[in-house]
């Protein structure tokens, strides 16, 4: 799949010529009564052609606000961004003409059937009545909605509501699909059907950027992600990158009855233990991250027991983007 | 770069037979070219396509008004009586034409600027009301590949659309309910002038009805209503011509703030042109010039609305 040429007078961003998306230091501040909010907080990316990029991170991290910038719905503060070659803020039509989005919410036409859903969305993009028609069809068939083809959009379940705003998303063959949490309220079967689509869409060179707070998700789906929170990006790499780069580290967390007493970890040397690369007490919780985790956990149960500490529960976190995102936040990650 | 996911188990045959559909739907897809004409012109048929779903319920909402008022005024009141000597039978019928003019003839541009607002606003306000509540219906063709500035032009189109619609439903009604005799007597003697009336009649309503549905807080839309569309039909000159309340004065300048009193006056001048009415420049100068100032506005708040 080509990216269509921009023409000659627009701003090509300097030096990503072949980029998809690609956003310099954006940011987004919600003005309010209560005060500002920053929602984005300066965020850069580079994807390019054919990628399938995740933006993952816990909810109100600024996924969707990043999202609504790059889809022109959403205006940004200051920063820049550029969607198939084209400025998202200075060419917003250009930019829309080459985007399918599926949104967060159920933005069907409710007032309309699935079947028309399809064929006015693609008479928006500039099909003839004929071609949209037959292009309905086509998408109602391969999206498994052919017995619901004549209902309102209002009467279908949720995951027949997001095959088609997928499936609608797709009607003009867009260089960037965006999905906003694709799969946020699908019971799990309904999920992994929409991760083969997206795997089969990808697959034939569909560039998508995909938000979304299952961790496994991302890991399942992504060439590359980005963990974001609190509007920034925190790291940014191939899964097993981002496994490399937080060290690939196991942790250890143990509960107590009572309040971590100071300095327990330097006192039992614990600190000192090879592997361990960082200790934390926060309370009642005690987390051990470390690179070599064999006989961690009964070691320190041993210590703390000498220590006469109770121990309520502990718990051993493989390497993961769990432990990834732990490591970069010191927080645990909330779905 | 090199993908580290291999894609997991890929079940079902189901699953299977739904990946390579998909696949066929990026190698098979037609290309399309987009323009600002073709998108609008599709905007509007999805408008119609609404429309035409929902027509029985629109005919009942648009029909009942003008039937009810024909039906009290033109039949009702002259049946009970010659003596009976309310507003409209006695004294503003004979302030506004000494020479015997009916009060159907009155209320017939009245009714039709009535429709005008209730159509024109109900024909935006309303479907925005769904469309920018929490789920943002709205973002659906404000992904559509035009200026947002000209999907509230689209969206001003298609309330206007209805506002004419609603105001033609009244001759019907008015040409069949009346009591033996009391027919309106009406005649179109400049078509252009006319049709002018009519059009900016229904685009300056659809300009109001974008505006306030923009500019006013969805969940208060029934407050508007109240504030809003009551009074202006009950001070609209509806029941009266302009130049009947000269003997109200204040009043009579206080209305001047109402656009529909200008829809009733100019369809008086073009309609019953021997009634009193405002000199068609001003109609036009008032109907012509709120388009463009509350379009303009209603374009604003509307982006405002529907880009963050």
């Amino acid at each position: 799949m080509t990216i269509a040429t921009a023409p000659a007078t627009a701003p090509r961003p300097p030096g990503s010529e072949d980029a998809a998306i690609r956003t310099e230091d954006l940011r987004k501040t919600y003005k309010s009564g209560r005060g500002d909010v920053e929602a984005v907080r300066g965020i850069d990316l580079d994807i390019p052609q054919g990628e399938f990029f995740g933006l993952l991170g816990p909810n109100g991290a600024g996924k969707s606000t990043t999202i609504g910038m790059l889809t022109t719905l959403v205006m940004p503060t200051s920063g820049r961004a550029w969607v198939a070659g084209h400025d998202v803020t200075k060419a917003p039509v250009a930019v829309k003409r080459r985007i399918g989005v599926v949104t967060q919410n159920n933005t069907l036409d409710m007032e309309l059937t699935v079947t028309e859903n399809l064929e006015f969305r693609s008479r928006f993009f500039g099909l003839p009545k004929r071609t949209a028609s037959s292009r309905a069809g086509q998408l109602i068939e391969a999206f498994g909605l052919g017995d619901r083809r004549n209902a309102m959009a209002d009467k279908l379940s949720g995951g027949q509501a997001r095959r088609l705003l997928i499936a609608r998303a797709l009607v003009h063959q867009p260089d960037v699909l965006f999905l906003d949490e694709p799969t946020a309220g699908l019971d799990p079967q309904t999920r992994v059907n929409l991760w083969d689509i997206l795997r089969v869409l990808h697959g034939q060179g569909q560039t998508i950027l995909l938000t979304t707070h299952y961790m496994e998700e991302a890991e399942a789906l992504c060439d590359r992600i980005a963990i974001v929170d609190h509007g920034k990006v925190l790291a940014e790499g191939t899964v097993d990158e981002l496994k490399n780069d937080a060290d690939a580290v196991t942790v250890v967390t143990v509960r107590f009855e009572q309040p971590v007493p100071a300095g327990f970890a330097q006192r039992t040397g614990l600190s000192g233990r090879p592997g361990v690369t960082k200790v934390e007490a926060e309370g009642d919780q005690l987390r051990v991250f470390s690179s070599e985790p064999e006989g961690l956990l009964g070691e320190l149960l041993a210590l703390a027991a000498a220590d006469g500490l109770h121990v309520r529960d502990a718990s051993t976190l493989n390497p993961s983007l769990e432990t990834v995102f732990l490591t970069l936040t010191g927080r645990e990650y909330r779905e | 770069m090199t993908t580290t996911i291999q894609p997991a188990d890929i079940g079902s045959a189901a699953g299977d037979s739904v990946a390579v559909s998909v696949a066929s739907l990026i190698t098979d897809a037609p290309v399309p070219h987009p323009t600002l004409v073709k998108t609008f012109a599709a905007m509007m048929a999805r408008e119609f396509r609404v429309l035409r779903r929902t027509a029985g319920s629109t005919f009942v909402r648009a029909v009942m008004q003008p039937l009810l008022f024909a039906f009290v005024f033109a039949y009702v009141l002259p049946k009970i009586g010659s003596g009976f000597s309310l507003g409209p039978s006695s004294a503003t019928a004979r302030a506004a034409a000494p020479g015997g003019i009916n009060f159907s003839t009155i209320l017939v541009p009245g009714l039709m600027a009535s429709m005008f607002l209730m159509q024109g606003m109900f024909g935006t306000t309303i479907p925005l009301v769904s469309e920018l509540s929490w789920q943002r219906t709205i973002e659906d063709r404000a992904l559509a590949p035009i200026p947002i500035s000209v999907f509230a032009v689209q969206k001003i189109t298609a309330g206007a659309v209805q506002a004419f619609i609603g105001a033609l439903i009244v001759f019907p009604i008015v040409a069949f309910v009346h009591a033996p005799g009391q027919a309106p007597s009406i005649h179109v003697t400049n078509w252009f002038l006319f049709a002018l009336i009519m059009v900016s009649a229904s685009t300056v309503t659809a300009t109001l009805g974008l505006l306030l549905g923009t500019a006013v807080d969805p969940r208060k839309i029934q407050v508007l209503f109240a504030v809003v569309l009551l009074p202006a039909t009950m001070l609209g000159c509806v029941y009266y011509p302009w130049a009947a309340l000269h003997s109200i004065r204040w009043l009579q300048i206080l209305v001047l703030i109402n656009p529909m009193v200008y829809m009733s006056e100019g369809l008086r001048a073009v309609l019953t042109p021997s009634l009193p009415h405002m000199p068609l420049w001003a109609v036009l100068l008032a109907l012509v010039g709120g388009t463009i100032v509350f379009g303009s506005l209603a374009v604003r708040t509307f982006r405002n609305r529907v880009i963050n």
